[in-house]
């Protein structure tokens, strides 16, 4: 049966379709337009120009050594790439226990809720909460040297790529949780009694079962990483004590500066490589599955 | 049925034990330090325990007025949730009957929560930066634009990039409950002579009242943390956790611990009023 019409569906949506049309489409047309055109100290002039690309690239026909750009492309995609490895391992494992081990359903879903929790909590927080760990002076520090481990302390433990990297995992192996989670819950428990049942052990089961059906999950978890990490510059800002480069914190600067074209263009760039990352990650997977 | 645990059980309980660690541990340490005595620095040891630090944190840190900062971040989460109740259930609601649009819609606010939010942030301050230039040309010289900096602020561009990322959570929530929700109930109703405003407000509404609180408390923590969409998007004030960022690198005292412990529980307050208020509502 058609339910009875009240109010059209149309009109239902509009006030969300009119907000993402107003702060999501016309601010994204608006960087591609603006990264064409040029400005002076004070004001953006409408043109049609190349430079800002140009100028993004400066430097790198030079085979002898990476321009800025790729220099900063290539760490952001290390970090990116380290990130997603270590999320996926933890995230994969955790939520392999949940769902398979834990054996009442509520159970599951406090533990799921205390894995939850931190999200909603603020992530400058999360990440400051390092300093008295990490620091120099931090409880790591203290404790190996209280114990003879080391004599002076180990300096790479803060404001460093290592704990750019912890930070990341700390904040976002949530984002791997849930999707795979939520994946694994829809598996038929009936498969896995029946790949035991056809001898294989655990291991295998996980290998040729679980993995496989949890796909979706990873795919998933992999493109909401991969685009936080690609497009970071508060996290790489604090835990790197604003000393490491990356895509966003570009951009950041040159918007601070009003340099709207420029970083417009190197939005315009972020966006293109992060699209063909999300897009080759979903490729890669469907032809995994093609053998 | 009692059968025994696997070994690999133990092994992954373990794990996953230290990964509650690795995420609650950090948490404690600042909480913990937040009480730091007048004496204490950053870390280990405490210096006696006290409220010297919170007491700081409210005369204001250097130029930082944290208190303001408190209430302008608490107002715009407060906006941030009610917009982000109505408009999700509105676009739930249309998205249960097939209507043209509503695919691009739904991609819409998918690619609005992967899109990075640096990205989004430039966008919204450059439309209003544009929008600046327009007015002050159109009105160039009149007596209204006196006083007139710029259109940007709190319960404007930021309003609508924290909109940008909370909608696509509040949707996701909605079109979860509404898959899982029984027609049957509305036919009921509407075969007993209901109006459709009657049938949602009686019969669709209270079965939904929970998850609409559970959209609420998405709209309102993301909003309070939210940092990168509104970095550019945000006008002569800051909102608390922009604050927040500043201070990480010229703050030097435990009162950014303080800062970050009251931070903290109002996230959890509003996390334990959802919860309450969703078991008083499932009643």
């Amino acid at each position: 049966m058609k339910p009875r019409n009240g109010i059209s569906a149309q009109l239902q949506a509009l006030p969300f379709a009119a907000l993402f049309l107003l702060f999501l489409v016309l601010p994204l047309v608006l960087v591609a337009v603006v990264s064409f055109w040029t400005a002076t100290d004070y004001e953006l002039i409408p043109g049609f120009t190349g430079q800002n690309y140009l100028d993004v690239f400066n430097g790198c026909g030079n085979t002898a050594e990476l321009c800025v750009t790729l220099k900063t492309y290539l760490s952001t995609l290390k970090f990116c790439f380290l990130v997603w490895f270590i999320t996926l391992v933890i995230g994969f494992t955790v939520a392999y226990f949940l769902a398979f081990h834990v054996r009442t359903e509520g159970m599951q879903t406090l533990l799921f809720v205390v894995c939850t929790v931190p999200f909603w909590t603020s992530n400058v927080i999360r990440m400051i909460s390092w300093v008295p760990l990490l620091g120099r002076n931090g409880a790591i520090n203290q404790g190996l040297q209280n114990v003879g481990l080391i004599s002076s302390p180990i300096e790479w433990l803060l404001f460093s790529n290592f704990s750019v990297v912890l930070a990341f995992v700390h904040l976002y192996t949530m984002f791997m949780i849930v999707p795979i989670f939520n994946s694994m819950m829809r598996i038929d428990r009936s498969l896995i009694e029946a790949a035991r049942d056809a001898g294989a052990s655990g291991w295998q089961t996980v290998r040729h079962v679980v993995m496989p059906l949890s796909r979706t999950g990873v795919i998933i978890g992999s493109i909401f990483v991969i685009t936080i990490v690609m497009g970071d510059f508060v996290t790489i800002g604090v835990m790197g004590g604003q000393q490491i480069a990356s895509v966003g914190k570009i951009i950041q600067v040159q918007t601070s500066y009003l340099q709207f074209p420029a970083a417009a263009a190197n939005a315009v760039i972020l966006l293109i490589t992060t699209l063909m990352m999300i897009w080759g990650l979903t490729r890669l997977v469907d032809i995994r599955k093609e053998l | 049925m009692k059968t025994t645990r696997p070994k690999s059980f133990y092994a992954l309980a373990a794990v996953f034990a230290l990964f509650v660690l690795f995420l609650y541990g950090p948490m404690l340490t600042i909480f913990v330090l937040s009480f730091q005595g007048p004496e204490g620095g950053l870390t280990f040891p405490m210096r006696g325990v006290s409220l010297h630090w919170f007491a700081k944190l409210w005369e204001g840190m250097g130029v930082v007025d944290i208190a303001a900062a408190f209430r302008r971040s608490l107002a715009l989460g407060a906006v941030v949730m009610v917009l982000t109740v109505v408009m999700s259930l509105g676009a739930g609601l249309a998205m249960r009957k097939k209507f043209s649009g509503s695919t691009l819609l739904f991609y819409t606010s998918v690619a609005s929560l992967i899109m990075p939010s640096i990205v989004v942030s430039l966008g919204i301050g450059l439309q209003f930066r544009l929008i600046d230039t327009a007015v002050k040309t159109l009105f160039d010289g009149s007596p209204w634009l006196e006083g007139y900096s710029t259109a940007m602020g709190m319960f404007t561009s930021a309003l609508g990039a924290h909109l940008t990322w909370t909608l696509p959570f509040g949707l996701l929530i909605m079109l979860a409950v509404f898959n899982r929700f029984n027609p049957a109930f509305e036919e009921a109703a509407a075969d007993l002579g209901a109006s459709p405003w009657q049938s949602f407000r009686h019969v669709v509404l209270p079965l939904i009242a929970p998850s609409l609180v559970g959209v609420g408390m998405f709209g309102f923590t993301l909003s309070w943390d939210e940092i990168a969409r509104t970095s550019q998007a945000i006008g002569d004030v800051n909102t608390l956790p922009l604050e927040l960022q500043g201070l990480t690198s010229t703050v030097t005292t435990p009162a950014i611990y303080a800062l970050g412990t009251v931070t903290t529980v109002v996230s959890f307050l509003v996390m334990g009023g959802t919860l309450a208020l969703m078991k008083l509502l499932r009643k």
